[in-house]
């Protein structure tokens, strides 16, 4: 039984509040943004309901702790089908009195969900990693990515704390929009056609500091400066910044 | 070519043959300004030798008054020399970090006039950087031998990291390629840095509000094949010191030849060692991580790393009154023992077979190398097999089975015979 949901986490949640309900355990979680499954095949149509997600969310910090509560979150943000199918099967199994079913590594589910948990983990972190900002005039520090998951709500606290005296702006282009921090927030911009005023024009000037250009020099020329060609490495230079990620890395390009 | 970028290309080229550059095991808050430090530590990018790219690391200067021989450094060498004002060094680290270039600064420097002259320089960049620029990035700052206490014991209120290389294991070897310095300069202010840490976290016991004294703890570098030093005798050198100062890490770093000024020293072109280095780096973690003793890994009789296979391998394959280690029953202590099995994958082993006995389906998909260990595990459906095989047997069916990238150096020197 596909459950189609608005592709939020909330709709995720309410799916899986209403497979309990309806003691449909066989259901399988579908964005209606993605289209996929099959055509014919039975399906129903989750209206997102914040009270009956607040409800599941609050069951599994309650079950599991705060830690592996959110790994769910996490987990559905790699926006992979699969994935989410495998959260609902452990949550299913979770709120039916098996709380420790995450640590059963020897069965498929525990271990698909908990390699996918990986990915994402390390993608967030990659993001904290290969992040580059570019100063504008007007002191907004602004980057655009491209992150394989959809990591931008995972690396939000981190960037505030870090970089708590400058505005900045972090834009995810695959999925079209971006996270801005204006040195009180962060909230969530999304790119409009209409560029008439509002809060999103200033993100939207991009004229450069005087003294970018000369900083971003520098950091290629101390990109080349600190490798030791005796010991030439290309394959694990590779394997640890993949070559998707150049053309947003000053250095790479 | 701008003067500053003239004086970076010169001063992380001369900076770059400390191979530290971790940024992790901090805990730095933001504390109204910028930045913190991440307990983790964050690698920002790896240049073209798989290096890890985590701190600007930088020398203030290149000029040096000593002259060892192993150093690029070194005061007789033909170099283009530079030196950053504090002003550059405070600009370029703050308009990198605010850029997510970089995690922090690694600070090293020449010793130029005198040793204190130069730490009072490193001091006042550090303090500036803190005070005025309110930066609580991650600072790794180098000791320098022979500064005063007072210094040294104040710079370490700034720091996350200090350190100080060791870099020739004995101190006979580094009277040959540095008359001028000694062991001792060396022991005395990590020993001070460590009793200094001690003293602190004493103190945070009782009173709150105690400030943080190098919270990252100290390191050094051991350089490996300059001279002609066995694996033994440098990890015996790795031990002492981890346990008399408490060093959070020793890093081994391959020598690279720089020059063939020094007959004792291996000459231009020749290859660093980075298999026996990597060796080393693999015993290290087993002796801290792992619980081995050095003397299971390496003795008078055994001076050197075996190069063909890892050196939990090479321990098992002399110890096979070990093994099998049923997975089921065994402590965690046992299993993290055997070759192919990692600490994470030896804690996924013991959560899953709370839920019943493990088969070999099982263990194929948790993320260990099966293929190595199944020669020393028995499991719920392992093969019975009349008598044990012999250890040579095992070695050659996993060497058959292991596609190394180091294979083909380990080739390459057997080819060198002759």
């Amino acid at each position: 039984m596909d459950y189609i949901f608005d592709g939020s986490y909330s709709g995720y949640l309410t799916g899986l509040f209403e497979c309990f309900e309806r003691s449909e355990w066989d259901a399988t979680p579908r964005s209606a943004a993605i289209p996929q499954g099959s055509l014919f095949g039975s399906h129903r149509v989750i209206t997102t309901d914040l009270t009956k997600a607040k409800r599941v969310q609050t069951g599994l910090m309650k079950q599991l702790g705060a830690k592996d509560a959110e790994a769910f979150f996490h987990v559905f943000l790699s926006e992979n089908p699969s994935a989410w199918t495998s959260g609902y099967k452990l949550i299913q199994q979770v709120f039916k009195g098996r709380p420790n079913i995450l640590k059963n590594f020897g069965e498929h589910d525990v271990l698909y969900f908990v390699k996918t948990l990986k990915q994402v983990n390390r993608e967030r972190h990659r993001m904290k990693a290969f992040v580059r900002f570019s100063k504008c005039t007007n002191g907004l520090f602004f980057a655009t990515v491209e992150p394989d998951f959809n990591v931008l709500p995972l690396i939000a606290t981190f960037f505030k704390n870090r970089y708590a005296d400058q505005s900045w702006l972090i834009f995810d282009v695959k999925r079209r929009y971006g996270i801005l921090y204006d040195q009180t927030n962060v909230r969530e911009v999304h790119l409009t056609t209409t560029l008439a005023g509002g809060p999103s024009a200033e993100a939207t000037s991009f004229s450069l500091d005087e003294r970018d250009d000369l900083f971003k020099r520098l950091w290629k020329l101390y990109f080349q400066s600190t490798n030791i060609t005796a010991r030439r490495n290309l394959k694990l230079h590779v394997q640890h910044v993949p070559k998707r990620y150049w053309k947003y890395l000053v250095e790479k390009n | 070519m701008e003067r500053i970028e003239e004086k970076l290309a010169i001063l992380a080229d001369a900076a770059k043959y400390d191979v530290s550059c971790s940024s992790s095991g901090s805990r730095r808050r933001n504390n109204g300004g910028i930045g913190d430090a991440s307990r983790s530590g964050i690698c920002h990018t790896y240049t073209e030798d798989g290096r890890c790219v985590s701190l600007l690391k930088i020398l203030l200067t290149n000029h040096c008054i000593y002259d060892c021989a192993f150093c690029v450094s070194r005061r007789s060498n033909d170099v283009r020399r530079a030196a950053f004002t504090v002003g550059e060094v405070i600009d370029l680290t703050m308009n990198f970090y605010r850029r997510n270039y970089i995690e922090g600064l690694f600070l090293s420097s020449g010793i130029f006039k005198s040793a204190d002259f130069t730490m009072e320089r490193l001091l006042l960049i550090v303090k500036k950087l803190r005070l005025e620029e309110r930066y609580h990035g991650y600072i790794h700052l180098k000791t320098i031998p022979g500064a005063s206490e007072e210094l040294i014991k104040e710079a370490g209120l700034y720091a996350d990291r200090m350190s100080i290389n060791l870099e020739l294991p004995t101190e006979a070897g580094l009277k040959m390629v540095a008359p001028e310095k000694d062991h001792e300069s060396v022991k005395k202010p990590l020993a001070l840095i460590q009793n200094q840490i001690s003293t602190y976290k004493a103190e945070k016991k009782i009173i709150k509000q105690v400030p943080s004294f190098v919270p990252a703890g100290q390191s050094t570098q051991l350089v490996v094949g300059a001279t002609p030093k066995t694996d033994f005798e440098i990890m015996q050198v790795a031990n002492t010191f981890y346990q008399d100062y408490k060093l959070k890490r020793v890093y081994y770093s391959g020598y690279i030849p720089i020059n063939d000024s020094h007959s004792l020293l291996p000459q231009i072109g020749s290859a660093p060692p980075l298999l026996r280095e990597n060796r080393l780096y693999q015993t290290d973690w087993l002796l801290r991580f792992y619980g081995f003793k050095l003397e299971e890994l390496l003795d008078p009789a055994h001076q050197q790393l075996d190069l063909t296979v890892d050196p939990k391998l090479s321990w098992a394959l002399r110890n096979p009154q070990f093994f099998p280690v049923d997975i089921n029953r065994a402590n965690l202590k046992e299993i993290i023992r055997v070759p192919g099995i990692g600490r994470q994958s030896a804690m996924k082993i013991i959560h899953a077979r709370k839920f019943g006995r493990l088969y070999a389906y099982q263990l194929q998909k948790m993320g260990l190398a099966f293929n190595r260990a199944k020669h020393f595990i028995s499991y719920a459906d392992a093969p019975f097999i009349l008598g044990a095989p012999s250890m040579e047997t095992i070695k050659q069916a996993i060497l058959s089975e292991s596609t190394s990238k180091y294979a083909s150096k380990v080739h390459t020197h057997q080819l060198t015979l002759f």
